[in-house]
């Protein structure tokens, strides 16, 4: 009874529950969920799907929680980033003003760079107007989510760009003799830089110091506005990446759909993952635990035929629940609750 | 109930996870009568007020009200109010970005005949409550712009303007001078001679001698006596509270006049934050110890912000060490050997949902920088030695801070900058809301560190205490610093000089 208490406090209670009640639902309805097979020398299957097609919303989760704790708000452009950010890189490309190309008029990687540089000026601009001019977050990142798209399309000069040279597909795809989708090796990647970086500097520290009590942290010595600017370059950086794989999938920069409402999804990760949206402490694993059971919802929504528009719909049903199971009223109701029983067996204890 | 009480508590238990924060307290508050609760920090005072206004729930055990039927159950301060009792928490529980008047009245705002607020006589009323109280301040303006013994006088006024039967003050006067409690008393006892019961938390014990007519001391939750103020000497209390004999307090003035080393330490000129400091200079040896006196928002806590850059400085010049250094930001501080203990503990020190560890190796990290880490085991190793060394009073290191005590959380926040080894230690109010015995304690780790070779400025309301640990005091007056007085100086010496007596 005990070690089940002890369970259910756990941060990553939560997360790993959803996670597991999806899957178990899949599970009863079809049983082959879980099959892995190989087709054309690549790894196939409901679950490699969702670890595929889960990773743009797990690196944008990584990016998010570090701005949520840091700033107890949420960065919305994230989405409207990605798609800028691949706007970016196709233009540079292919050059200016083309469509289609078969033809790179940059080296690749430096197209890739470029876009991801993009992708951290935004979070530098978010950051100065968060940290520097105190705007709200939420205010503040509406900027680029309503401009990023619009700038993405003048980039492409209005069209979407096709970049038709192999190597550009495989981010988003398989490389040649790899079984395994590179968007998971990505995903990985940034998760593994991000979370030793945490580990072996203090940063976590002051992230949540600064988003607990900012004043209290810089007379401590800490730089809060400083720290809460590098919090959202970190998450521009991440949405370029992010931007990266999404228009690799697609070979081409489609300003208007990519990354469309992928900012709702990485902000549904981070509260799922048991982070609080007020800000202060975080946990990164719960974070990406909640992309894929994210990921996973919706697949498996789409798998039962329901409509990519309806989908939506339950994701919200999804978000109610979990904030109001996070509620601090809900919570001091559980925590008085247990409190009373102990205090009732302790009466007890002292009658006997 | 008998006929002239107010309230009656019985065997009250409320347990938080991982404490027995009541166990079995009461509680006997009659019509006209003050009330002191006492007990060192963690006791359950404010638990045990919280149970009763509603703001938490017991868990077990009965509460009588005056003119209520049976056991009564408050489920929110509201309900409270409504069987008048008003309460003044420890924590100031205004809103900072409201004007004081709104503040005043919230949730009873004055209306017009059209119902809206009636913000002339509104800010008219408030105006008069706070000039009965002798402060003079503009009631139109936001709350956050005053300090916090002005933010606690309103929130006093608040509770002392609506009509009530018991009031509760928690601590109180932690944060006002003595001019400011001489005002508060004469309200409490108006309101005493209207019949009205007061229950009042105050860890200065010359204040409950002042005014109080009967003593409930409280330890570990526990109920430990009730007594009329004749049948308790102070010297009984403090044995009560702690619950065993105490050897006199005054006794650790240091022997003899010691050798000031000649080495300067920290040297100021015309140092000034526009709007809260006027230029000022200072100098301080090292193993001094220098008060800084005055009364409230004279500029004592401004002035020593500006020293060590929480307001940067806009004029002057500072010398650590005979060096000349440039202070940005607390930062730079800190890695000249300067250590500021906030008096604004909830503000500017705490961080709160963080760990007890997390707390203590906060400023050290920060010194290292953000790429050297302290390695755990070496965090756990000083939060260990501080958590012993202070007798911090935690569940465990991994505790959040916001779960201790008040006392305890200013033992962390000490712990934090000691952790530091700092050359140049500056405590502003550090024995505020703090027993009686850590206060002692303080005062003799202040004179050790002294004796080792560091400085210290002390800023405190009490007098006394400095009286006790300072060899010199600079004294403040509007923002201005107007005179340092040292040798032989008395409680009287220095209130005159705070007062400005010759002129
Ligand atoms: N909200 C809370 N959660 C957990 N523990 C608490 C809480 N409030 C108080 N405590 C604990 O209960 C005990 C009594 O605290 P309190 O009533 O604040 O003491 P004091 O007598 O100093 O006012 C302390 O040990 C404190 O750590
Ligand atoms: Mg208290």
């Amino acid at each position: 009874m005990d070690k089940i208490k002890k369970l259910t406090k756990q941060q990553l209670f939560l997360p790993f529950f959803c996670l597991l009640i999806v899957l178990l639902i899949n599970l009863i309805k079809s049983p082959t969920f879980f099959n892995i097979g190989i087709q054309h020398g690549v790894l196939y299957g409901r679950i490699i799907d969702i670890l595929n097609r889960g990773s743009e919303i797990a690196i944008l989760a990584v990016g998010q929680t570090l701005v949520v704790a840091v700033s107890a708000g949420t960065d919305i452009s994230v989405g409207s980033v990605m798609s800028l950010s691949a706007c970016g890189t196709c233009m540079m490309l292919a050059g200016y003003g083309v469509n289609s190309t078969t033809h790179l008029a940059v080296p690749m990687g430096v197209g890739i760079l470029f876009g991801i540089f993009l992708g951290g000026l935004c979070g530098a601009m978010n950051g100065a107007l968060v940290a520097k001019l105190k705007i709200q977050p939420m205010v503040a990142t509406l900027i680029l989510f309503t401009a990023a798209r619009a700038v993405g399309l003048l980039l492409c000069n209005n069209q979407i760009t096709y970049i038709r040279y192999e190597p550009y597909k495989y981010l988003g795809n398989f490389i040649p003799g790899c079984p395994i989708p590179t968007a998971i090796f990505v995903t990985i990647a940034v998760i593994a830089v991000v979370s030793i970086f945490l580990k072996k500097t203090a940063l976590g520290l002051y992230i949540q110091s600064a988003g607990i009590n900012s004043r209290a942290a810089r007379i401590a010595g800490i730089n809060s506005a400083l720290i809460c600017f590098v919090c959202y370059v970190i998450c521009g950086l991440c949405a370029g990446i992010a931007g990266m794989v999404a228009s690799s999938r697609i070979y081409s920069a489609d300003s208007n759909n990519i990354g469309l409402n992928y900012e709702l999804d990485a902000i549904l990760a981070v509260a799922l993952g048991g982070n609080s949206l007020g800000g202060g402490k975080f946990n990164l694993a719960g974070s990406v635990i909640g992309a894929y059971t994210i990921q996973a919802i919706t697949t498996t929504l789409l798998a039962m035929g329901v409509s990519t528009d309806q989908a939506p719909v339950v994701k919200a049903i999804i978000v109610v629940i979990i904030v109001v199971v996070q509620a601090p009223t809900f919570k001091e109701w559980i925590a008085n609750n247990e409190a009373k029983r102990k205090a009732l067996r302790a009466e007890g204890g002292q009658q006997a | 109930m008998e006929q002239n009480e107010l309230i009656v508590m019985r065997d009250i238990v409320k347990a938080f996870p991982g404490v027995m924060a009541l166990n079995h307290a009461q509680l006997t508050l009659h019509k006209g009568e003050i009330h002191a609760l006492m007990g060192e920090n963690g006791a359950g005072k404010s638990t045990i007020i919280k149970c009763l206004t509603g703001v938490y729930e017991r868990d077990a055990g009965e509460v009588y009200v005056q003119g209520v039927e049976g056991n009564v159950f408050n489920h929110s301060t509201e309900d409270a109010q409504k069987i008048g009792i008003a309460t003044v928490y420890q924590e100031i529980n205004l809103c900072p970005n409201l004007s004081v008047a709104e503040n005043l009245f919230i949730g009873r705002e004055p209306v017009t005949k059209l119902g809206t607020i009636n913000w002339r006589a509104m800010n008219k009323k408030a105006k008069e409550i706070m000039d009965g109280l002798g402060i003079k301040i503009d009631v139109t303006v936001a709350l956050e712009n005053y300090s916090l013994a002005i933010q606690q006088m309103i929130a006093i006024a608040r509770a002392v303007d609506m009509e009530c039967k018991v009031l509760i003050l928690d601590e109180p006067t932690s944060s006002l001078d003595d001019n400011e409690v001489e005002k508060l008393f004469d309200v409490m006892r108006d309101l005493k001679k209207k019949g009205v019961g007061i229950i009042f938390v105050t860890h200065f014990l010359e204040q409950v001698y002042a005014v109080c007519d009967r003593i409930t001391v409280m330890r570990n939750g526990g109920f430990v006596g009730d007594y009329s103020i004749s049948e308790l000497p102070r010297v009984k209390l403090v044995a009560a509270m702690l619950g065993k004999d105490f050897d006199d307090l005054a006794a650790i003035k240091p022997e003899g006049t010691q050798e000031i080393d000649p080495e300067i330490m920290l040297k100021a000129e015309g140092l000034s934050h526009k709007g809260t400091i006027k230029p000022f200079d200072f100098e301080i040896h090292k193993g001094e110890v220098v008060g800084v006196t005055g009364l409230l928002g004279s500029g004592r806590s401004e002035m020593v912000r500006c020293i060590y850059g929480a307001d940067k400085s806009q004029t002057g010049k500072e010398y650590m060490k005979g060096k000349e250094i440039n202070i940005k930001s607390p930062l730079d501080s800190i890695k000249e050997g300067m250590a500021y203990l906030p008096d604004d503990r909830k503000a500017d020190g705490c961080i709160g949902e963080l760990s007890v560890r997390d707390n203590i190796i906060l400023a050290l990290q920060a010194r290292n920088g953000m790429f050297k880490k302290v390695p755990r085991s070496k965090q756990i190793e000083i939060a260990d030695k501080f958590i012993d060394m202070l007798q911090i009073k935690t569940a465990s290191r991994e505790t959040p801070l916001s779960q201790l005590s008040g006392g305890n959380q200013q033992k962390v926040i000490l712990a934090r900058w000691l952790c530091t080894h700092p050359d140049f230690l500056i405590l502003d109010e550090p024995t505020r809301g703090i027993d009686i015995g850590t206060k002692t304690e303080f005062q003799k780790l202040i004179l050790q560190f002294a004796k080792e070779g560091m400085s210290v400025v002390f800023i405190s309301s009490e007098i006394e205490e400095m009286l006790r640990t300072c060899t010199r005091m600079c004294v403040m007056r509007d923002g201005e610093k107007v005179d340092e007085i040292e040798g032989d100086m008395t409680q009287e010496s220095v209130m005159s000089a705070i007062a400005g007596g010759e002129k």
